[in-house]
C-alpha cells in the first residue's frame, strides 16, 4: 500500500498515512485531487478506480471515506478486507465508532492503524492481538504518567 | 489579557466552531504562538500535549515544521507517552528530505535495544514508515537481531521493517535472506505473514534469491494446506475463510516462484486446483482468495485444464451481484483475452451483458473486452450489440466505441455492403466522435465497390436529407452524391426502397449544406465540388449550379472562394473540358486521404496544365460535337449511339498504356548481378513499380542478402518483403523484391540502393546511386 486517507463528505482530512516518501506539497496535491475524484463518484459505483498509475480502493462508512492507494500487482478485493478490518478495530476500541471519535482522538486512530499495518503491509491478522496491543500500550502510558507525577 | 493555552480537545472544539476560514486561521495562529512559546520554555511534561495539538493543526493543512525538533526531544524522553506522540510526530512531520531526520537514528537505536516491547514497536514502526536509506544501513543489524528475539510481537514488526529496508537499500538483502528459512517455521500468523512478504520482496529484487527460494515451494504448499484444513479459528478468520490475508500472500509468493518454472508450477498445481474449487465465495474474503488464486494460475506454467478453470471462475465472477467482483473479473479477462482467447470467448454473452452496466468504469472495461472478442464468426452479432451500446453509452466512451466498431468492421466485415451499412450507422449515431480518417476510409470503400454505388448513394442521400449536422456523414454523402448523382436519379435499386428523387431536391440539399452554419469549411468544400460534378451528371440545365458557383466566388473563406472561381472558369472559358475534368474518379491507392487530395488537386489543376490525356478526350468530344447536341448526356442504360460517348465519359481518366520501359542493370560484382524492371500501371499515373532481381552466376552462394532503397523527399517508397535472402550459386533461383514508388509531383526520379550480403566468406556492403534511370519512370 502506498498511502491511506480518511476524509469526510466535505473533503476534510481526518487521517493520512503515507508509506512512500513525498514532499508536503506533493502530499497536499495528491490529497486534494484524490478527494475530489472520490467525492465525485456516484453511490452505486464500484469501489475501485484507476488514478494516475495507481489503483484506488475506497469505501464509505457513514460520513467517512476510507481510501487506499495500492500498486498494480496488489489484490483489490483483499484491500477491501483491510479497510473493513481497520473499521472493525476502530469500532471495537471506541465502542460503536463515529467520525467525531476519530476527530477528537486522532492520535489513537493512528496508534491502532500502526498495530494493524506496518510499512504498508499487514502485520497482524488477529483482531484480538491488535486490540490487546493497544490496550497494553494505553496501560503503559497511564502507568508512566502516574509514575512521574 | 493573555489567552490561556487550550487543551487538545478544546482546541479541536474551537476550530470546529469557527464560522469562517478566517476565524479558523485566527484561532490556529493564536494557538500556534502558544505552542511555540511552550516549546521554547514551557513545561517539558506538557510537551507531548503541545505537539499533539500541532499535529492536529498540521492535518488541517497548516505549517508545522517548527515542531520537528520537539519530536526528537520527545522521542528521547524516557516516558512512554512522550515517545508515543514523538514517534507519531516524526512519522507525520519528518521525512528523508529533512536533515533533522538523521538525528532520530540514535534514539531509534537506543529504543530498539532496550527491553520494553511497546517501545521497540514504536521504533520499528517509525523506521519502517520514514526510514531513509542511510538510517536503514545504520540500523540493519539491530533489526536483524530482533528478528530472532523472544517476542513474536517484536518479531512481526522487525520482519516488516526488514521489508522496508530492502526496498530502500537492496544490498541489505544479503543480511535478511539467511534468516528466512528459520522464520518460515513460525506458527504466529503475524510473523509468518511478514516472512512471506519478506521472501516475496527478496525474490522480486534478485534472480538469485528467486532461485534460492524455489525450494520452499513444497513447504509453502504444506503451510497453506495446514492453514486451510486445520480448524477455522475465529481469531484469524473472516466469514469462515481462514486468515485470507495470509492465504493471499502465500498465493502471491507461489505466483512469483512458479512463473516461468515448470517444476515449481507443477508442484503447486494440485493445491491451486483445490483452492479454486473449494473456496467459499459467498463473501468478499473468499472471493479475494479465489481471485488471487486465479491470478496465480494464469501467471505460472499451469496445466491447460487449470487455466480453463481459472477463466471460468472469472466468468462466474462476471455474474456476481457484487460489482466490485465484476470489475476485477473484467479487468483480468481483458489481460487474458490475447493469451487465452478461446477460453474467454466462451463468456462473450456475459461480457456483452456487462455493457449495460450503469457504472462507467465497468462499462468501459466491458467495451474494451467486447471489442477484443470480435472475430469472423460473431462479427455481425457483436457489432449489432456494440452499435446498441453506442447509442446510449456515456459521452466519454463514444469516441472509443465508434473507432472500435469501425476497426472491427474493417477487420472482419463479411460483405462490403454490410461494411458500408455499419460505417453509415456509426456515422449517423456518433459522427462527431469518429476519427478523421473515417471519411477517407468510407469514400475509399464505396469507391471500390462498384456494384454498391447505387445503393450507397441512395442510403447516404436519405441519411443526409434527415440530418445535415454530423460532419463526417455529410462529407461522405456530399462526395457520393457528387460522384454518383446520376445513379441517384435513375430510379430503381433492388436493395433499397424505391426513392423518387428530383434533381432540384438534390441541388437544394447540397445548397442547404453549403449554407448551413453547422457545416465545417471542409464540408462546404465537399458540397461545392459535389454540386459542380452534378453539372455533368444531371439532365437539367445548369443555371442553378452556375449561380451558386458564382456566388461563392466572393465567399470570405479563401478555400471556397478559390474553388468557386476555378469552377466558374470551368463553366465559362473551359466549358469544353468540364466533362472530362469532372469524370468519375479512379479508385485511389489505399494511401490515405493525402492521396485523395492529390488526385483531386491534379484534377483541378487541369485547366492550367497541358494534360495529354485531356487533349485526347477533347479530340473525341470535338469529333462527336457535330452529332450530339448535348455533351452531358444521361443514363448509361441508354443504348443509343450516344451511348458510346457516355461510356467514354464513364471510364476512369486513364493515360494511354505506355510502351514498356526497358530494364536496367544497376550492379555487378563477382558474379552477383542486380537488375531493375519498371512498370507504370495504367490508372495510377503517380505509381511506379520496380522489381529488383538479383542473380548469381558465381561459384559461391550469396547469403544474408538485404537490399534497401532511398528516394528523394517528395516521393513515397514502400519496400515489400523480398522472396528470400539467399541467391544460390551458379544461376540458381534469383531473388526478387518489389519496390513501390509514389511520385505525385512527377519529379525526376532518383534512387539510391544499399546492399549488404555475405559472399565467398566475406561480408559486403555497397551503396550507390542508380544512374541512367529511363525518363519514362517518372514523366
Amino acid at each position: 500500500m502506498q498511502f491511506m486517507l480518511l476524509f469526510s463528505r466535505q473533503g476534510k482530512l481526518r487521517l493520512q498515512k503515507w508509506y512512500v516518501p513525498l514532499s508536503d506539497k506533493e502530499k497536499k496535491k495528491i490529497t486534494r485531487e484524490l478527494v475530489q475524484t472520490v467525492l465525485a463518484r456516484k453511490p452505486k459505483m464500484c469501489s475501485f478506480l484507476e488514478w494516475r498509475d495507481l489503483k484506488i480502493v475506497y469505501k464509505r462508512y457513514a460520513s467517512l471515506y476510507f481510501c487506499c492507494a495500492i500498486e498494480d500487482q496488489d489484490n483489490e478485493l483483499i484491500t477491501l478486507e483491510i479497510i473493513h478490518r481497520y473499521v472493525e478495530l476502530l469500532d471495537k476500541y471506541f465502542g460503536s465508532v463515529c467520525e467525531l471519535d476519530i476527530i477528537f482522538n486522532f492520535e489513537k486512530a493512528y496508534f491502532i492503524l500502526d498495530e494493524f499495518l506496518l510499512g504498508g503491509e499487514v502485520q497482524e491478522t488477529s483482531k484480538k492481538n491488535v486490540l490487546k496491543a493497544i490496550e497494553q500500550a494505553d496501560l503503559l502510558q497511564e502507568k508512566m504518567l502516574k509514575v512521574v507525577h | 489579557m493573555v489567552v490561556p493555552s487550550l487543551k487538545l480537545q478544546d482546541l479541536i472544539e474551537e476550530i470546529r466552531g469557527a464560522k469562517t476560514q478566517a476565524q479558523e486561521r485566527e484561532v490556529i495562529q493564536r494557538e500556534c504562538a502558544h505552542i511555540r512559546a511552550s516549546f521554547r520554555d514551557g513545561d517539558p511534561l506538557q510537551r507531548h500535549r503541545q505537539l499533539a495539538k500541532l499535529l492536529y493543526v498540521h492535518m488541517l493543512g497548516y505549517p508545522a515544521h517548527f515542531g520537528q525538533m520537539e519530536c526528537l526531544k520527545l522521542i528521547a524522553s524516557p516516558r512512554f507517552i512522550d515517545k508515543r506522540v514523538g514517534y507519531l510526530g516524526a512519522m507525520l512531520l519528518l521525512d528523508e528530505r529533512q536533515d533533522a531526520h538523521l538525528l532520530i537514528t540514535n534514539s531509534i537505536k537506543n529504543d530498539l535495544s532496550q527491553g520494553i516491547q511497546a517501545v521497540q514497536g514504536l521504533a520499528l514502526c517509525t523506521l519502517s514508515a520514514m526510514g531513509s536509506a542511510e538510517m536503514c544501513r545504520d540500523l540493519a543489524t539491530e533489526v536483524e537481531r530482533l528478528l530472532l528475539g523472544p517476542s513474536p510481537y517484536v518479531r512481526k514488526k522487525a520482519v516488516l521493517t526488514a521489508v522496508h529496508m530492502i526496498r530502500k537499500v537492496p544490498e541489505l538483502s544479503d543480511i535478511f535472506l539467511p534468516v528466512c528459512a528459520k522464520l518460515l517455521h513460525e506458527r504466529h500468523h503475524g510473523v509468518l505473514l511478514g516472512t512471506i512478504t519478506l521472501i516475496t520482496e527478496l525474490c522480486e529484487r534478485s534472480p538469485a534469491a528467486l532461485e534460492h527460494f524455489r525450494k520452499v515451494v513444497p513447504q509453502l504448499v504444506r503451510i497453506f494446506r495446514t492453514l486451510v484444513t486445520t480448524g477455522h479459528t475465529t481469531e484469524h478468520s473472516i466469514s469462515g475463510v481462514s486468515d485470507p490475508f495470509l492465504q493471499v500472500q502465500i498465493l502471491r509468493l507461489l505466483r512469483i516462484l512458479g512463473r516461468n518454472h515448470e517444476e515449481s508450477s507443477e508442484s503447486m498445481n494440485d493445491l491451486l486446483a483445490q483452492v479454486a474449487t473449494n473456496t467459499d465465495t459467498s463473501r468478499n474474503s473468499g472471493s479475494a482468495v479465489l481471485f488471487e488464486t486465479v491470478l496465480t494460475i494464469m501467471d505460472i506454467r499451469s496445466a491447460a485444464g487449470l487455466r480453463v478453470l481459472a477463466v471460468n471462475i472469472l466468468g462466474r465472477f462476471l455474474l456476481n451481484s457484487d460489482k466490485n467482483i465484476r470489475y476485477v473479473a473484467l479487468t483480468s479477462l481483458l489481460r487474458l483475452v490475447q493469451s487465452d482467447h478461446s477460453a474467454v470467448q466462451r463468456h462473450r454473452p456475459t461480457v456483452v451483458e456487462c455493457l449495460r452496466e450503469p457504472d462507467a468504469s465497468l462499462s468501459r472495461r466491458a467495451l474494451e473486452l467486447s471489442l477484443a472478442l470480435v472475430n469472423n464468426s460473431n462479427v455481425r452479432a457483436m457489432i449489432q450489440e456494440l452499435q446498441g451500446f453506442l447509442e446510449f453509452c456515456p459521452l466519454d466512451l463514444r469516441a472509443d466505441c465508434a473507432s472500435g466498431i469501425l476497426l472491427a468492421a474493417e477487420r472482419f466485415a463479411p460483405t462490403k455492403r454490410w461494411h458500408i451499412d455499419t460505417i453509415l450507422r456509426v456515422l449517423t449515431m456518433a459522427g462527431a466522435y469518429v476519427r478523421d480518417d473515417a471519411v477517407a476510409n468510407l469514400t475509399q470503400l464505396i469507391g471500390g465497390a462498384q456494384e454498391l454505388h447505387a445503393y450507397s448513394v441512395r442510403r447516404l442521400y436519405s441519411a443526409l436529407a434527415q440530418d445535415i449536422s454530423q460532419q463526417p456523414l455529410v462529407q461522405v454523402a456530399a462526395w457520393c452524391i457528387g460522384e454518383y448523382g446520376d445513379l441517384l436519379l435513375e430510379g430503381s435499386c433492388e436493395e433499397t426502397e424505391p426513392l423518387q428523387v428530383e434533381e432540384e431536391e438534390v441541388l437544394a440539399l447540397l445548397e442547404r449544406v453549403l449554407q448551413s452554419h453547422m457545416s465545417l469549411p471542409a464540408t462546404r468544400g465537399y458540397a461545392l465540388t459535389a454540386l459542380m460534378k452534378l453539372s455533368t451528371r444531371l439532365r437539367g440545365d445548369n443555371n442553378r449550379i452556375r449561380q451558386v458557383v458564382s456566388i461563392y466566388g466572393s465567399c470570405l473563406d479563401v478555400e471556397l472562394q478559390q474553388r468557386a472561381v476555378e469552377y466558374n472558369t470551368l463553366f465559362q472559358k473551359y466549358d469544353h473540358m468540364r466533362a472530362a475534368i469532372l469524370e468519375k474518379m479512379p479508385l485511389v491507392e489505399r494511401g490515405g486521404p493525402q492521396v485523395d487530395e492529390e488526385a483531386k488537386e491534379s484534377k483541378e489543376a487541369a485547366p492550367a496544365s497541358t494534360d495529354p490525356q485531356a487533349s485526347k478526350l477533347l479530340d473525341l468530344l470535338d469529333l462527336l460535337d457535330g452529332t450530339s447536341g448535348d455533351a452531358q448526356q444521361p443514363p448509361p442504360l441508354d443504348p443509343s449511339p450516344e451511348g458510346t460517348l457516355i461510356h467514354l465519359l464513364d471510364l476512369p481518366c486513364a493515360p494511354p498504356a505506355l510502351a514498356p520501359i526497358p530494364n536496367l542493370k544497376v550492379f555487378e560484382r563477382e558474379g552477383l548481378q542486380l537488375n531493375l524492371s519498371f512498370v507504370r500501371p495504367p490508372g495510377t499515373p503517380a505509381l511506379l513499380l520496380i522489381t529488383v532481381t538479383a542473380t548469381n552466376a558465381s561459384e559461391g552462394d550469396v547469403t544474408h542478402f538485404v537490399c534497401q532503397a532511398a528516394v528523394p523527399k517528395s516521393f513515397q517508397l514502400q519496400l515489400q518483403a523480398p522472396s528470400g535472402d539467399t541467391v544460390p550459386a551458379q544461376g540458381g533461383l534469383p531473388m526478387t523484391q518489389l519496390l513501390r514508388i509514389l511520385n505525385p509531383n512527377k519529379a525526376p526520379l532518383r534512387l539510391k540502393l544499399r546492399l549488404t550480403y555475405n559472399h565467398f566468406g566475406q561480408s559486403v556492403q555497397e551503396i550507390f546511386e542508380v544512374n541512367n534511370l529511363p525518363v519514362e519512370t517518372w514523366q
